[in-house]
């Protein structure tokens, strides 16, 4: 979720814009005239055509099932204008554009998009659906028998075609063995000479009605359902497909005064539109609420609220702290190593490297939470093979350099794998050079070396900040943001704000998208900001050394 | 040139064609059914264990109605991802959970209350038909209970404890001779365990929640923060690390069940479900319940119940009814689904069929007599994440009066 927005982000699309904007399309444009219809290209255009139509058939399906208009418009646009682009023979460049452009928007601006929405409403559980919904929610939760009513056994039947003629339920009362036809108009009682009742109690048979078996009965399941059969008491309705009760909604709503008025006690909720509840005199709430606009109440909360906000900010700090402090210390450990590495008077070097791509090569998430276990006070690796007592994760800071050293851990083959190829590109003559004027190695590194990798590496290394920066797998599956101060169960030490928010959003306490989604607009803001300050300043080194 | 595209055309408009057939493959059942055709289809989702028990049950049902029964598994979030799905309405007819859910799945309108005839009812476990009542209101069919116990490695520890003291002095005894490592096995981990730790809360006088005049837990009356919850605090600090030493946040839910069977510990408290790992490592065990401190109230687990819930958006909701309501209330499936995963059923018919053949069952039955039912109120959710970091800080030396009013402050301010 959140990687999506900053992590791969930056890296990727930048590299990938260059050739599809000027390079392919310039060079196609020359040759348009000439080129020659290939059989591979034309089948090639088939297939996938086909496949977009295909594509587009099978969306509109559930688009027209839920009349979701405006979606099938844009679909059915889509679909006319990437069939008519690909059809002409005009429009070279947005040939090569368009694709890139629709999968932008469907993976990047859309979410942006959704999330921003989101964060605006209440939406969380209690609060997922529309006012209807919640009303018809607390209608039917509210459906008790009538105390004292009879049991009826219950068979579905039809005037007429299973499939479509009108549904009647055939009730036996068990007491009795009377047996009745009811349905919207209410119960009619049937001679027993008509009807055929199996030993349980249920009809198998009567003249003038088709008795539906339960495959046939299930195919009209929401028929049955929404059938009532209107009584003294309250109305008949099916339980399953073989019994009946006689029950009663004991809650309703009233559009006239916008309320839901409990019968048994009287009580009133009236509908609170700023909160998406129905709210009683006394301040009682229904479980059921409904998803309504709150405004800005996501964002001041999260800047105001002193539960939230003061957490915030501690948490920002040290998710700066884990950013730089992973991304650096990966650095200068790969670097280094790198370095050593370079020298030609190293032996064995491919030996070497085999070993250090080892922690790479491992699945980060199965090694995260080997690690955890590996800090266990009492039973991990790390204080039984060095005879420590230290608890690693119980202590703000002990817990801190933990999740730091793991991710060193994993993080350092990589940077050793960019620095090893950006060194390649620096030509020994310019160290050697410095050598002979007389400096020492560190300043030849100082004045030489280093500028020119950080040329090459910069962009990297902001990707890899803005990927830490939002690093959920290295805090979750180790710390789990812990440790917690004592008073506070909310914001733990070694929290980064995206498992602050994922907690906000999906943890224990239920779901509050909602403010979690207000969350998660302040840290795309501020990935977004350091990112572009950073590149801006790598542009700015890249004029002065190059 | 002209005709190449009117080639082009024509192909497309056969793969258009094609796609569409494809596309509509699905629909025409429904459709064109005729009236001896198999009719709807009940979509069940339950967890993988589940899953495989209930499958065979759920095709005889197929077979004998003439409709299909799908049953899928959802290993991971099954109770986030019915909601989501049920709201989007591409949810099952029929889901399986745990009945503390009930509160958050009726608040979300996933699902429905159902309808049981009074014997259907009275053929259950009394504490069961509680756990799945709310508001006054039936919201599921039950078929198994579960409850955690002191399960004890007899070779190590012959005698069962009366009380947490004997059972630290016991442990304490078995470390000094070097014949186990630690005195309890009670998972923590850094963040706490709410569940494990509820008996010792309960034995030093904490509540939850008290209840209202119709039985149903009270939101409004949070135990937690109150005197007695400070009371058992300071009771469960002196085991913890700066105390005793029989509560460590060193001992996890990955690690607490490998530490009993790998003989480090000789007291564990876990579920039904360690039982199987215990036998696997030939460990000589007996069960009995969680001893309270002496002196204390009765050291009450949490008795959680596993209950079929019929989906309020489902697209075939009467063939769920009918499925809920008449074919789970038989004592057969609730065997098949003991069998998958040994514990209780809920259906006392289920029970005693299999009791004979399990004497673990009904020593955790025993265990969980006096349990409470684990509160399903909305918000429950509520108490898990403070209720749990506060035991964790508390069983690391922090100040339990300061940390349990911290803890039920945070509660109080999130229950709506």
């Amino acid at each position: 979720m959140s990687t999506s927005l900053s992590g791969p982000g930056p890296a990727t699309r930048t590299p990938g814009r260059e050739p599809v904007g000027s390079g392919l399309p310039r060079a196609s444009q020359g040759a348009r005239n000439l080129a020659p219809i290939t059989a591979a290209g034309l089948l090639v255009k088939v297939v996938l055509l086909g496949l977009v139509a295909g594509i587009a058939v099978w969306a509109a399906f559930p688009l027209v099932e839920a009349e979701q208009w405006t979606g099938l418009a844009i679909l059915a646009v889509t679909t006319a204008g990437l069939f008519y682009l690909y059809l002409t023979r005009r429009h070279v460049p947005a040939k090569y554009l368009v694709p890139g452009t629709l999968f932008l928007i469907a993976f990047q601006v859309f979410p942006v998009l959704y999330t921003a929405s989101t964060a605006f409403t209440n939406f969380g559980d209690g609060h997922r659906g529309s006012k209807d919904d919640a009303i018809v929610a607390i209608q039917s939760s509210s459906v008790k028998q009538v105390p004292g009513s009879t049991e009826y056994s219950l068979s579905i039947a039809t005037k007429g075609d299973p499939a479509t003629g009108p549904l009647v339920f055939l009730l036996s009362d068990p007491k009795t063995n009377q047996v009745s036809a009811g349905d919207a108009d209410g119960l009619r009682s049937l001679d027993a000479g008509d009807v055929t009742v199996a030993p349980g109690g249920k009809v198998t048979a009567a003249d003038g009605y088709t008795v539906l078996n339960f495959g046939q009965a299930s195919v009209r399941s929401k028929e049955i359902t929404d059938l009532v059969v209107p009584t003294s008491g309250g109305a008949i309705r099916s339980n399953g497909l073989s019994r009946a009760y006689e029950g009663k909604a004991v809650r309703a709503y009233d559009a006239g005064c916008d309320c839901v008025t409990d019968s048994e006690t009287g009580k009133t909720w009236t509908a609170d539109g700023a909160t998406g509840s129905f709210v009683a005199a006394d301040g009682e709430r229904l479980a059921q609420g409904w998803r309504v606009n709150v405004g800005l109440k996501n964002f001041s909360r999260v800047l105001t609220d002193p539960n939230i906000a003061g957490p915030f900010f501690g948490t920002l700090l040290w998710n700066f702290a884990f950013a730089l402090g992973s991304t650096g210390l990966t650095f200068v450990l790969g670097m280094a190593i790198a370095l050593a590495l370079h020298s030609p008077r190293m032996r064995g070097t491919n030996l070497y490297r085999v070993l250090l791509i080892l922690p790479y090569a491992m699945p980060s998430f199965a090694m995260l939470l080997v690690w955890r276990d590996m800090f266990n006070t009492d039973f991990g690796l790390v204080n039984n093979l060095f005879g420590l007592g230290v608890d690693w994760f119980g202590e703000t800071w002990s817990a801190r350099a933990a999740v730091l050293l793991v991710q060193l851990w994993l993080g350092y083959p990589y940077m050793f794998l960019v620095t090893t190829g950006a060194l390649q590109a620096i030509p020994r003559e310019l160290t050697e050079s410095t050598s002979v004027d007389g400096a020492s190695p560190w300043q030849s590194f100082r004045a030489v070396t280093l500028p020119l990798l950080l040329v090459a590496l910069s962009p990297l290394l902001i990707a890899s900040f803005a990927y830490n920066f939002n690093n959920i797998n290295a805090i979750w599956l180790t710390t789990a943001g812990g440790p917690f101060p004592a008073d506070n169960p909310r914001n733990g030490a070694t929290d980064l704000l995206i498992t602050y928010t994922y907690r906000l959003a999906f943890g224990a306490q239920g779901a509050e998208y909602g403010t979690a989604a207000a969350v998660s607009i302040f840290i795309f803001a501020i990935v977004a900001t350091v990112s572009a300050i950073s590149f801006r300043r790598t542009r700015k080194q890249e004029e002065v050394y190059s | 040139m002209r005709i190449r595209t009117a080639g082009v055309v024509a192909v497309l408009g056969l793969a258009l064609a094609a796609s569409g057939c494809g596309g509509g493959d699905e629909k025409e059942p429904a459709a064109q059914e005729s009236p001896k055709a198999a009719g709807g289809k009940l979509v069940i989702w339950a967890d993988d264990k589940r899953t495989a028990a209930l499958k065979p049950f759920a095709e005889k049902f197929g077979q004998d109605n003439g409709v299909t029964v799908e049953v899928q598994a959802v290993s991971k979030d099954l109770q986030t991802n019915f909601v989501t799905a049920s709201q989007q309405g591409s949810g099952p007819d029929v889901v399986v959970g745990a009945h503390d859910w009930i509160g958050n799945l009726v608040q979300n309108g996933a699902i429905d209350p159902v309808q049981l005839a009074a014997d259907q009812k009275s053929a259950f476990s009394e504490v069961a038909v509680k756990a799945v009542t709310f508001n006054g209101q039936l919201y599921g069919v039950p078929y198994a209970t579960e409850n955690i116990a002191l399960i004890r490695n007899t070779e190590l520890a012959p005698e069962a404890p009366k009380t947490i003291e004997d059972l630290v002095a016991a442990g304490k005894k078995l470390k000094a001779e070097k014949k186990a490592s630690e005195i309890l096995c009670l998972q923590s981990g850094q963040n706490g365990d709410a569940y494990h730790i509820y008996p010792l809360y309960t034995s030093g006088g904490g509540y939850l929640f008290g209840t209202a005049a119709n039985g149903d837990y009270d939101p409004k009356d949070l135990g937690v923060g109150k005197p007695e919850s400070i009371a058992a605090f300071q009771k469960i600090a002196k085991l913890g690390e700066k105390g005793d030493g029989a509560l460590k946040r060193s001992i996890t839910g990955e690690n607490s069940i490998a530490t009993f069977t790998g003989k480090k510990c000789a007291f564990l408290v876990s579920g039904p479900w360690a039982i199987a790992d215990a036998k696997k490592a030939n460990i000589k065990y007996d069960i009995s319940p969680v001893p309270g401190f002496a002196g204390g109230k009765e050291a009450q687990p949490f008795v959680g119940v596993q209950a079929f819930y019929v989906a309020a958006k489902g697209k075939n909701k009467a063939l769920a009814q009918e499925f809920v309501t008449n074919y789970v209330t038989k004592p057969d499936l609730a065997v098949a689904l003991y069998n998958a995963e040994p514990r209780p059923p809920a259906l006392t018919a289920a029970f005693d069929q299999v009791k004979g053949t399990d004497p673990d069952l009904a020593k955790f039955q025993e265990a969980g007599k006096n349990g409470q039912v684990l509160p399903a109120i909305p918000a429950m959710a509520a108490i898990w994440d403070p209720f749990g970091k506060a035991e964790a800080a508390i069983i690391g030396g922090a100040d339990p009066a300061k940390t349990i009013t911290a803890a039920g402050t945070t509660i109080a301010g999130q229950i709506k």
